[in-house]
């Protein structure tokens, strides 16, 4: 049996989560499928006929598909189910946004969020904001999955005869949502969940204004994306999408620094799988210490200055 | 329009779990419990329709054994009309938890249902995208602000890329993201005038088993602890020369 991927893309571009969840694919049985459902995403699909992983692209380019909603998506997925063993999709809003419609119109309990598979029925996912880890066991004959995309590597575009491309049929509409306008946080900054860099701030800066600051630090540090705890959203000082963690967004890039934030479970459970992890923080008996690889105890309105100074010092 | 609203009771978010020895679960015995915080968020948004007159009745529900019932208070306490106790034993997965849900809208007809958009133990968020998809009913997920303007209602809702907006027909299943709403607090004399407001309870017949099965519960990998430095300067030195994550 095949396993079938929803893909991720902007339809202009492939988003690299789909990557993930395709290496995630590749631990399983069977030949891999992936599905590009879209409006004028011919570049996305072309871009994955290049990936090594993929057996078939099918393609459905329709405007039903424009906005990806939730209602369209479980519909046509639903009605091109039948014959795949397992159905993947990244744990990001995309996915789990339609992934347990789907579920529900297929009958099958979904896993979500999985960091592991260990076996074509059994996976390893987070429970209790990272407290714990759950290996679960699946025994419907159809497994809906949804993968975290920091916990697999990504697949290759290396492949050197392009992937075959299979048309796919567009599925009835619905007709009781519509899609109204998406308003694009810092368009022009890197998208939290990929960038390389990510300087996050939490309670310790006091107010709003400070997040400047590490803007700044994050430019200097090459061009970093702008996280915040949840104290720091729940007061007002910047938006959800800024939020890392648990309820937030699971980030691993290769550099978190972490500025005025304590470390809650519920935060460290976000961004724990990051590569190098830098605090600072003034509390040295604060738990963010205990997952960084670099800890400075200073305060941080002295030693972010000083490192913006000296970063820019060496241009 | 009628707002039913689906809550959760768990290990309040403030209390450090532990495990079961024999790695079977969590051991969540003696710990205090309380409303999933996300739930919160959608009871208190329900009650703000209602002061808007948007909403003509409050109803809540939560599924499990009698100790729901505290979390049921609480959501009454907050401003809810009347609450539903589904009781039952059984430890139930999320699209087990839906089915009920979907047997429960059958009967009390509401326009709107409100749901946290996940809960803080199984952390599945999957219950009220399910609810929506067995009802055929649009869906608003993770919203951080709702409208309504006639019979549809207008969903902000938190997405990787910032933020989007959709507008639904009622009825519909909207889920809240933090966001949303700061909840009240609840008052003393407010948690005592929930005595005088209607707690039905409806004993749920038993369940096909799920298709899943929780293997075992183990402790998450443990990142191994780095060095305390004493300067800017030294950090920098170490992210250039060991991590060599800065150029």
């Amino acid at each position: 049996m095949a396993i079938l991927v929803i893909a991720e893309h902007d339809h202009g571009q492939l988003n690299p989560v789909t990557l993930s969840t395709l290496k995630a694919a590749t631990q399983l049985s069977g030949d891999v499928e992936v599905l590009v459902a879209g409006y004028d995403c011919k570049n996305v699909v072309e871009q994955l006929t290049k990936c090594e992983a993929v057996q078939t692209v099918l393609s459905v380019d329709n405007l039903l598909y424009q906005h990806f909603l939730p209602e369209n998506l479980s519909l046509l997925i639903a009605s091109i189910a039948q014959g795949y063993s397992h159905i993947l999709a990244p744990a990001t809003t995309f996915g789990k946004n339609f992934m347990p419609r789907l579920s529900a119109l297929l009958d099958v309990q979904m896993v979500s969020d999985i960091t592991a598979i260990e076996s074509e029925d059994t996976f390893k996912r987070p429970i209790y904001a990272g407290n714990a880890v759950a290996t679960v066991q699946c025994s419907s004959p159809q497994k809906l999955l949804t993968i975290r995309p920091t916990a697999f590597e990504k697949v290759a575009l290396n492949r050197s005869a392009p992937a075959p491309v299979r048309s796919v049929p567009a599925a009835e509409g619905f007709e009781d949502s519509a899609f109204v306008s998406v308003q694009q946080a810092n368009a022009d900054k890197p998208q939290l969940s990929q960038a390389k860099v990510v300087v996050s701030g939490g309670r310790g800066l006091q107010k709003a204004e400070n997040f400047k600051m590490l803007e700044d630090l994050a430019t200097k540090l090459g061009g970093g994306a702008i996280g915040a705890s949840r104290a720091a959203v729940d007061v007002g000082w910047i938006g959800n999408d800024c939020q890392v963690g648990q309820t937030g967004k699971v980030v691993a890039p290769e550099l978190y620094v972490a500025v005025g934030i304590s470390g809650a479970i519920q935060h460290i459970a976000g961004m724990k799988d990051s590569k190098v992890i830098v605090a600072i923080n003034k509390d040295e008996n604060a738990p963010i210490f205990e997952v960084a690889t670099y800890g400075l105890v200073a305060d941080l309105f002295d030693a972010v200055p000083e490192l913006i100074e000296k970063l820019a010092e060496e241009g | 329009m009628k707002v039913l609203v689906a809550v959760k009771h768990v290990v309040d978010a403030y209390v450090q779990i532990r495990l079961m020895a024999d790695g079977s679960g969590v051991d969540t015995r003696g710990l205090k419990h309380n409303i999933n915080p996300f739930c919160e968020i959608a009871v208190e948004e329900a009650v703000q329709l209602k002061e808007k007159g948007d909403a003509s009745e409050v109803v809540i529900c939560s599924i499990g054994e009698d100790a729901v019932q505290e979390t049921l208070r609480k959501a009454l306490a907050l401003g809810a009309d009347r609450a539903v106790h589904l009781k039952t034993t059984a430890q139930m997965q999320p699209l087990q938890l839906a089915k009920v849900l979907h047997t429960l809208v059958e009967s009390e007809k509401p326009d709107l249902v409100l749901m946290g958009k996940q809960s803080i133990d199984g952390d599945n968020n999957q219950t009220a995208q399910m609810l929506a998809g067995l009802l055929g009913w649009p869906q608003g997920m993770f919203a951080s602000r709702l409208e309504l303007k006639g019979q549809e209602l207008v969903v902000n809702r938190e997405v990787d890329s910032g933020e989007e907006t959709l507008q639904l027909k009622l009825p519909a299943v909207v889920s809240a993201d933090l966001r949303l709403n700061q909840p009240r607090h609840v008052t003393l004399p407010n948690l005592m005038k929930t005595k005088q407001k209607p707690l039905e309870v409806q004993t749920l017949p038993d369940l096909a088993p799920s298709s899943y099965k929780i293997l075992n519960v183990t402790e998450p990998a443990k990142r191994q602890k780095g060095v305390l430095l004493n300067s800017v300067d030294e950090l920098l030195d170490k992210l250039k020369n060991e991590a060599k994550v800065v150029g």
